[in-house]
């Protein structure tokens, strides 16, 4: 049997698709354990900008190529290493430039800073329409949208939504510091994903840090204002199959109480604890970026493999 | 101590912090009576925002009679020597607020935080400093971090440009030492020309006498509700503490009798409730729980079944912070479920 699972996985290395990750910190680091697990896809470099990051010393020991100079360190070796996909796990500030490098050259880049430069891709929502489309570029919205979004268009889907309102609480813990400059940063990017993505027509996106410790599990909480009374048994269900679908690539990912239904308000109290590849386990918050952004990958790298197998060998 | 002749600023919460006990329902015709009566009685600086801050317009802390920028715009016109301030979370609210606050006239900003994490507040005290305002740094539930923890958070504050510096006793649960303690701490460590501040809840009766601990070791600035009327028990009742300070040589520069006018014609009127200590608000303070939760635990209480005080003091031990109101409700929901009670299909 060893043998065979050997074979298989040696057949199956040759079908995935390259990837790079931009950025070394602990959402880079925690993708590559993601992607390494992946039957589609294969972390094959890291880059950085901090020549003593921890992230940079595990990349290395787990057989990733890495270098200090940041995306400019990659770009030579994007051809000969045939990298397809990049994560751009930097920061806003960083992102356009890091885009529009890789995309000249081909590698569709997956944005996990707050740039949102490309479209909002939250993968049970709308990644299918990414993939119809082709884009280069896509942007991971924030935590709070990746974790909320999904359950904003659950309720949207069966009935019109007037108002979407989604409150994310954080352990202090799992909040680095760009998000902590640039909160605003969050509030209003989650909102726009609520409406644009979510299909409310209004959104709100509240953010709270919570320092307790131990650290608390990442707890979403999302009312949704219909326009007509909410159909309960509807929008129950459907509420319930979404959880099912995040759940796919969030374990962890659960419905703690809920619907409520008050009137015209429907509301759902989750729980998003992380899976604990790099990143502790209450930090649901980082881990359901990751956890969408390798979705995400995994769909394209589909869509690239199927197209690769159309072409004369 | 004799602190007679020192001179303080006392800053009026009603408006403000009052709009929790009223579920933000005070309407501008109210605002615009109270303000001018806390003008008229001397009250140097009223706050005038949503209960939670600008931006606190939502299903989770309850949507306003009116928007913030309608408040600003009815009381600031109607004033003639008082000033008026806002109240901002960042998390809830954002620059854009703080940018509006500001055009309708707003002259303090005061950036609140959970006490442990002020540098969430760096980008909108680099804000409030460049629009050239008297700008605030608001270390919320206060009692949860230690002195020198709580001045490690102060300086970040006033490295970004605070120029007012706040102990926040949200839960109303500090006693005279722990105040002192704390301000004392504050005025060694950060530059001698920030001023600082405290603000009071009532839930252990404490509000004076935390308030004049509090200018003993070195705060100039109080926040006090005239009424009595915030959130939990209220806040420092201002016309009791501006009678005290009469008596102790204080200067506010508010008239004791204009003040007890205002508070007993305009204030308790509208009141929907007697804001006072009862066996919740008594909760809050002994528990150490965010006083804005006190409305929130008894409709969940109303709804579930689960006494309030059984849920303030569940809400203490999971060491919520304050903006999580969201959480009550399911947190009664949990604890019902656990005893049993919740039908399946609620």
């Amino acid at each position: 049997m060893p043998s065979l699972d050997s074979l298989d996985g040696d057949r199956l290395d040759m079908e995935k698709v390259r990837c790079a990750l931009i950025g070394s910190g602990n959402i880079g680091t925690d993708l590559m354990f993601k992607l390494q697990r992946s039957p589609l896809l294969e972390p094959v470099w890291m880059v950085g900008i901090d020549p003593n990051s921890e992230g940079l010393a595990l990349a290395k020991k787990q057989g990733c190529k890495t270098s200090d100079q940041g995306v400019d360190g990659l770009l030579p070796h994007v051809k000969a290493d045939r990298i397809q996909i990049a994560f751009d796990a930097t920061s806003a500030y960083a992102h356009k430039e890091n885009s529009d490098k890789l995309t000249r050259l081909g590698v569709r880049v997956i944005d996990l800073t707050p740039a949102a430069i490309g479209p909002f891709c939250v993968p049970p929502v709308n990644l299918r329409e990414h993939l119809g489309k082709r884009e280069m570029n896509v942007n991971m919205v924030s935590c709070g949208g990746q974790a909320t979004i999904p359950m904003v268009y659950a309720v949207s889907r069966v009935q019109a939504v007037k108002y979407g309102e989604i409150i994310a609480t954080v352990a202090s813990k799992s909040v680095g510091p760009g998000t902590r400059k640039n909160i605003d940063e969050f509030t209003r990017t989650t909102a726009s994903g609520v409406e644009k993505v979510g299909g409310a027509k209004q959104g709100k996106a509240i953010i709270i840090i919570n320092p307790a410790e131990p650290p608390m599990i990442m707890r979403d909480t999302v009312h949704c204002l219909t326009e007509e009374l909410p159909r309960q048994e509807e929008v129950t269900r459907s509420v319930q199959e979404m959880i099912l679908e995040v759940q796919q690539y969030v374990p962890g990912y659960r419905l703690v109480n809920g619907p409520v239904f008050d009137g015209h308000r429907v509301t759902l109290f989750l729980q998003v604890e992380g899976l604990g590849d790099y990143l502790p386990k209450y930090a649901g918050n980082l881990d359901i970026m990751t956890a969408s952004a390798t979705r995400t990958a995994e769909m394209f790298a589909e869509q690239l493999l199927a197209s690769a197998a159309m072409e004369p060998a | 101590m004799n602190l007679e002749g020192i001179q303080i600023k006392v800053h009026d919460m009603s408006l403000r912090d009052g709009m929790h006990p009223k579920r933000h329902q005070i309407t501008i015709a109210q605002m615009q009576a109270i303000s001018r009566g806390l003008d008229e009685a001397g009250c140097p600086l009223i706050e005038v925002t949503h209960g939670d801050g600008l931006g606190g317009a939502s299903v989770n802390y309850g949507f306003p009679a009116a928007s913030d920028e309608e408040y600003l715009r009815a009381v600031i016109p109607g004033l003639k020597q008082a000033k008026v301030s806002a109240l901002l979370l960042p998390g809830i609210g954002t620059t854009d607020h703080l940018r509006m606050a500001r055009d309708c006239g707003v002259s303090t900003i005061r950036v609140a935080t959970h006490c442990t994490e002020a540098d969430v507040s760096e980008q909108h005290i680099t804000l409030g400093r460049k629009l050239g305002m008297d700008t605030v740094g608001f270390l919320m539930m206060a009692h949860m971090a230690e002195p020198a923890k709580l001045v490690e958070q102060a300086l970040l504050m006033e490295s970004y440009g605070a120029n007012c510096l706040y102990v926040t006793d949200s839960a109303g649960y500090m006693l005279p030492e722990d105040v002192r303690a704390r301000v004392a701490l504050l005025r060694e460590k950060c530059r001698p020309e920030t001023e600082l501040g405290f603000h009071g809840h009532h839930n252990l009766a404490m509000g004076v006498a935390n308030s004049i601990a509090a200018i003993e070791a070195g705060a100039r600035r109080i926040d006090c509700a005239c009424g009595g009327m915030g959130a939990g028990a209220g806040n420092t009742p201002m016309e009791v503490f501006v009678a005290v300070c009469k008596r102790m040589g204080i200067e506010t520069g508010v008239d004791v009798f204009k003040i007890s006018d205002v508070a007993e014609d305009l204030v308790t009127p509208i009141m929907d409730f007697p804001v006072r200590i009862d066996r919740n608000s008594l909760t809050l303070g002994y528990a150490g729980v965010y006083s804005s939760f006190l409305l929130f635990a008894r409709r969940a209480e109303a709804k579930y079944g689960v006494p309030a005080r059984e849920i303030l003091i569940e809400l203490g031990r999971q060491r919520m912070v304050g903006g999580q109101e969201d959480l009550i409700e399911d947190t009664a929901m949990t604890m019902v479920r656990a005893r049993g009670l919740l039908p399946a299909n609620a």
